[in-house]
């Protein structure tokens, strides 16, 4: 049923730390590996090795440079890995017209089931996130399900019950747990670092929370004697001075 | 948003056939036998012909029937029922004019606004999407009926009404453009809100995450068409509107009657490939695109 469910038991999501995050594209990887050979159909590339070449990914990683607003301030690069949030208010899933697209009550994960899914990509269309993709060998939707094969998976051992990203992820700038629960550690890492919503006037309500970059140290003055040397002379004098003004002349 | 020609087929056939059936539905034309026929089988053919159309959108047209389960929270199963609904009272309604030259008033009546209530869930799938600021927005729906009842009237020969339909038609298109234009601006969906980096300064993209293409780029992010929209918006308004008009002022032949519906169908088929292509979905703003 493609109706949301009013409160799910556990709000399981990701915190990923700005702050940390190197941009290394292990998540990427570690998530496609783990996810073309696991639950659902696999995530396929197009011409994978020729010029035109794209495939289904579940989990991306976007860099932004940010100008501060102070007039000398030096511009801020921040890789920004972008996967589903699991929304709490999933647009997605309430548009989906076969009940393929649904929100988990016990655990808050959004899925879809791909036997049902006819490929409409509507539920694409209503993500702000870009967070589904629709797979072109197989015509269904994919998206990120939180490694719900992994995270139960008795099968496993204790420390690999974790999303693949999480796992992977060599900066630890990635954390897994449930965001419903105010004392869980990621859910006080969020207290604590203040930790946002994207697009939040969306009205999405997403479960997954992004750690701000923390305020860069301003730069300190090294040298105690530099404010008393004399500043390098700008205009150039005798031979140089005669050079500069005959070549303008010029 | 890429404008795949099967969706543009899509609402613009059903569109202009559903408005049809309203219009027959209400009982104008007053036809039986093989007149009526003529007119239904036209309506069927766009109804038909559309609903057909946009299963070729689909990856899965196999599973299609599946869309009728999601009726209380999908706009798009709610079409679906709509549309099956409306052509089984049509059909009905169509059968006994045609073979018992009977007029069931009610059946047509229920027939005509079950036909535009396809349009408007259609108009609703376009319209619920808080991701596409350009289509959310209460004008959107009102845009895809008035077309419909003008296109119907224009097809069921309705000279006096589809002249007054059309310029309302055409003024409401004027109004979701002027409207559209600012709506991306209005939404408060920007770069600093898609990333939450607005607060240190301003947010320019960088590397995207491939140096390929993927698929939301290529579902979501289409600009070809934006460089032309003014050319093409006064082309399809011409088309879709003052000719039609003109034609149907003058004095009444067959002949000019179809030169406005050819008109007519040509003008809507713009209008709606600039529907497409002039949205921007927010997702693009992680491009740094829109």
């Amino acid at each position: 049923m493609t109706t949301l469910p009013a409160q799910t038991d556990k709000k399981l999501g990701l915190v990923i730390d700005l702050d940390t995050c190197v941009g290394c594209h292990a998540c990427v990887i570690s998530c496609k590996g783990w996810n073309t050979e696991n639950y659902g159909a696999p995530l396929s590339d197009q011409n994978a090795y020729g010029a035109d070449n794209s495939g289904t990914f579940l989990n991306r990683v976007h860099s932004f440079e940010v100008q501060p607003q102070a007039p000398d301030a030096a511009a801020q690069l921040i890789h920004f890995p972008k996967s589903c949030l699991h929304c709490e208010d999933a647009p997605c899933v309430t548009v989906c017209p076969t009940g393929a697209s649904y929100k988990r009550v016990e655990d808050g994960i959004v899925l879809v089931n791909e036997s049902d899914c006819i490929g409409c990509g509507l539920c694409a269309w209503a993500c702000p996130y870009g967070a589904r993709e629709l797979d072109q060998a197989e015509d269904v939707m994919k998206k990120c399900t939180l490694c719900v094969d992994r995270i139960y998976n008795e099968n496993l051992p204790e420390e690999d019950r974790q999303p693949a990203c999480v796992r992977t992820c060599p900066a630890g700038a990635r954390h897994f747990g449930d965001l419903g629960d105010p004392d869980s550690d990621v859910s006080q890492l969020v207290a604590e670092r203040g930790g946002m919503d994207l697009m939040p006037e969306q009205g999405t309500k997403p479960v997954n929370k992004y750690l701000p970059p923390r305020p860069k140290d301003a730069m300190p003055e090294f040298d105690v004697l530099a404010p008393f040397l004399e500043p390098v002379a700008q205009e150039p004098k005798g031979f140089l001075g005669w050079l500069d003004k005959t070549l303008e002349k010029l | 948003m890429h404008p795949a020609p099967s969706v543009i087929f899509f609402t613009v056939f059903s569109g202009l056939g559903f408005g049809l059936l309203t219009w027959l539905g209400l009982g104008y034309p007053a036809v039986t036998g093989w007149t009526a026929f003529a007119f239904f089988a036209i309506a069927y053919a766009m109804a038909v012909g559309g609903l057909l159309s946009s299963t070729f959108h689909l990856g899965r047209p196999e599973r299609a029937i599946k869309a009728f389960t999601q009726w209380r929270s999908s706009w798009l199963s709610r079409e679906a029922w709509c549309a099956v609904g409306a052509l089984v009272a049509m059909g009905l309604y169509g059968a006994g004019l045609v073979f018992l030259g009977e007029r069931y008033s009610l059946l047509g009546l229920i027939g005509a606004a079950l036909s535009m209530a396809t349009v408007f869930t259609t108009s609703m799938i376009y319209t619920q999407l808080k991701t596409i600021p350009r289509w959310n927005m209460p004008v959107t729906p009102v845009k895809f009926l008035s077309l419909s009842l003008a296109g119907g009237a224009l097809l069921s020969g309705q000279v006096t009404a589809a002249l007054v339909l059309l310029v309302i038609a055409g003024a409401v298109q004027l109004l979701t453009w002027s409207m559209g234009d600012k709506a991306l601006a209005a939404s408060g969906t920007d770069m600093a809100s898609a990333t939450g980096l607005g607060g240190i300064g301003k947010v320019r993209a960088f590397e995207p995450p491939h140096t390929g293409t993927n698929y939301l780029l290529r579902e979501f992010v289409h600009q070809i068409g934006r460089k032309h929209s003014q050319k093409l918006r006064i082309i399809s308004l011409v088309l879709m509107v003052a000719l039609p008009v003109i034609l149907l002022a003058l004095p009444f032949s067959h002949f000019l009657a179809l030169l406005a519906v050819v008109s007519h169908v040509a003008g809507v088929l713009t209008a709606r490939w600039l529907f497409f292509a002039e949205a921007e979905h927010v997702v693009g703003l992680y491009y740094g695109k829109r």
